[in-house]
């Protein structure tokens, strides 16, 4: 099975800051892959630079390789005319805030339209033809009375909606969504959810879901890549994450997050949390994750570990991996 | 569209609107008016240099300035109602007719003065944003503070110096060539050549304030998000700029346009005066001088209703401009 995209030595500099570091990972056809991790640990950053889209000021190195019917093209490598071709075309992105990621100016069926404009050689009719199918196909009710609506009229949801179809209109082969839910109220999340995951199905494209929910991610993520300061520092299923996390980064996230039962858990002890804040991003010896790790030796402030291969298909960059999960468990056993 | 249906109705909220603000405006300036002291026998009497209190007696007679303030408001604006909008002894003949002279010539200078500041500030304003910081945006800037610090009069005679006296290819002044009986294309071609100088002298001081309007907000929205969702698209960078940017940049543009129209209007008496155009702003300072008050208070009613429906016609734009503000 070849990847639609692989990322390789992604890295991302504004200035001596290296907000993404040496981070690989590749998307298979239909899969759904989850990227996951705190706030500036640079996976909104790492799903940019995938569409070619970073600031002016940003340098980048390494590559990332889309498939094309014509053969894998490095995004980071073209031109720009030729980065454009595959914006909206090959690769699509949902942003996180509905609200404002519409022009206000233009009617919902206009700002669809245009991504056929762009790529596809349809005349006016048969563009409003498949903008018409299109919000069928997300669902929006009522297409042929909304194609004319200006996002204002909207609510949240349907405009996320709006941004999915405008997304899928080329049908991708790789759908990118960053954070495309968090602002929405949870039903509606999970309405969205479920669209992307029809939507993978049904037009055969690779969902990347960039978020910060862990629920998120074991609901229906195919395989998950943990972030932590620009480092891609675990990679695995969500049950291999979920029952036996590699990294104290992981472990950490996993014993913060408020589960089912937290009214049990929470009502005597307090949330469990990983001490200290994110690492600056700046080139420091070592691992970036050393000064909030419970488990950290004299090696880790040393040298960095590269991710390396773990039981398998698993990634993980730590020198103790899984060593917090064991003395857990070794706690566990003796009590 | 959901925002064309209210059209009519928007029109009619703005006329409703218009009468109590046209009423309060006669009668301030009236009031206004009467309070400046000397009246037009004054002036007339001081030019004839030989007056008696008889004579005056009887010009304020015939011309209804021996009333008290109240009843020649009432008289006004009895008059105003069947549109007469009294006569002037200045000028001896009926104020209408005498600013339907005027009015023309001045909505046709403001209005190419201020499309062409529109559409050359519209234009600098986005060349200086798509080239923020470097050198086309740093010489445009230079150029643009220096027509907004020019005076325009100024401007005025410079221009007159370089295209009419030195290369000698543009008239200095007037509105037309006198005693010419052009017609069609040539009338129109030699009307244009007269215009472009007080045009341009009018017109670079707001072409200054549109490029900075422009660029200002351009840049802002350059940093939204729906830019970067466009340009996710694969959108060409024409496109981004002119449908995404720049459509959004109109907004605040035309809210300043708007507001211009009514301060040229009032404010051209000095570039009238230095390319003897005859327009309204030198009637106005003309009437002032001779205390023809009716001259004065009609041109005050008619330029407080051409900017009443101009600012009409923004808000109308601004509807279809800007879908929000046109659906409540």
């Amino acid at each position: 099975m070849t990847a639609v995209l692989s990322v390789e030595d992604l890295s991302v500099h504004f200035g001596p800051a290296r907000p993404v570091d040496r981070v690989s990972f590749h998307v298979n056809p239909r899969e759904t892959l989850a990227i996951v991790g705190e706030s500036g640990s640079g996976k909104s950053l790492t799903a940019l630079s995938m569409m070619g889209l970073l600031p002016r000021n940003a340098k980048v190195s390494g590559r990332v390789l889309i498939q094309t019917p014509q053969g894998p093209a490095d995004m980071l490598g073209l031109p720009e005319k030729r980065r454009r071709l595959l914006r909206g075309k090959q690769i699509a992105m949902v942003f996180q805030e509905p609200m404002t990621s519409l022009n206000p100016v233009h009617s919902i069926g206009h700002q669809i339209e245009e991504v056929l404009i762009a790529h596809e050689n349809l005349d006016r009719a048969a563009r409003r033809t498949r903008v018409l199918e299109l919000m069928n196909l997300v669902r929006i009710p009522d297409a042929a009375r909304r194609i004319d609506d200006y996002p204002h009229q909207l609510s949240g949801g349907m405009r996320q909606r709006v941004m999915i179809a405008m997304a899928v209109a080329c049908r991708p082969r790789i759908l990118i969504a960053d954070e495309a839910t968090t602002a929405l109220d949870v039903t509606i999340q999970a309405q969205i959810l479920q669209l992307l995951d029809n939507l993978r199905r049904e037009l055969d494209v690779a969902v990347v879901l960039i978020t910060h929910d862990l629920g998120v991610v074991s609901q229906w993520a195919d395989r998950v890549v943990v972030m932590y300061a620009g480092l891609h520092v675990e990679q695995a299923t969500p049950a291999q994450l979920f029952g036996d996390p590699l990294h104290p980064y992981s472990y950490g996230l996993l014993r913060a997050s408020p589960r089912s039962d937290a009214g049990l858990t929470y009502r005597d002890a307090p949330l469990a949390e990983i001490p200290g804040s994110i690492a600056s991003a700046r080139g420091e010896v070592g691992c970036p994750f050393r000064p909030r790790c419970p488990a950290a030796r004299e090696v880790c402030g040393t040298v960095q570990p590269p991710p390396i291969q773990h039981r398998g298909d698993r990634l993980v960059a730590c020198h103790f991996p899984g060593i917090l999960t064991q003395e857990e468990r070794h706690v566990a056993a003796y009590a | 569209m959901a925002h064309s249906k209210s059209v009519p109705r928007q029109i009619w909220r703005i006329v409703i609107h218009a009468i109590p603000t046209v009423l309060g405006i006669v009668v301030l300036n009236f009031l206004l008016l009467k309070l400046a002291p000397g009246d037009a026998a004054d002036v007339i009497a001081a030019e004839a240099g030989s007056a008696t209190e008889e004579t005056m007696a009887a010009l304020r007679r015939s011309m209804g300035l021996d009333l008290s303030v109240l009843e020649q408001l009432k008289t006004y604006l009895l008059n105003l109602v069947q549109l007469d909008l009294g006569h002037s002894p200045r000028y001896a003949m009926p104020v209408l007719d005498l600013i339907m002279q005027r009015l023309p010539g001045t909505l046709l200078l403001m209005g190419t003065a201020l499309g062409v500041a529109i559409l050359l500030g519209i234009a600098l304003g986005a060349i200086m944003s798509s080239f923020a910081g470097r050198i086309p945006d740093r010489v445009l800037s230079i150029l643009s503070l220096l027509f907004y610090s020019i005076p325009g009069f100024w401007i005025g005679l410079m221009l007159i110096l370089l295209f009419s006296v030195k290369l000698g290819w543009l008239p200095s002044g007037g509105s037309g060539t006198i005693g010419s009986s052009l017609t069609g294309w040539d009338a129109l071609i030699d009307k244009a050549r007269y215009m472009i100088l007080p045009a341009l002298s009018l017109a670079l001081f707001y072409v200054a304030i549109y490029a900075r309007l422009t660029r200002a907000a351009m840049l802002e929205i350059r940093n939204q998000d729906y830019v970067r969702t466009a340009r996710a698209k694969g959108l060409s960078p024409l496109r981004i700029t002119l449908s995404h940017i720049l459509r959004n940049a109109l907004i605040p543009v035309t809210t300043m346009a708007g507001m211009h129209f009514g301060n040229m209007l009032g404010g051209a008496v000095v570039v009238e005066t230095v390319f003897s155009w005859p327009g309204l702003g030198r009637l106005a300072f003309e009437a002032v001088m001779a205390r023809d008050f009716n001259v004065l208070l009609g041109i005050l009613l008619l330029s407080s209703l051409v900017v009443i429906v101009v600012n009409g016609l923004i808000d109308l734009l601004q509807a279809r401009l800007d879908p929000r503000i046109g659906a409540k």
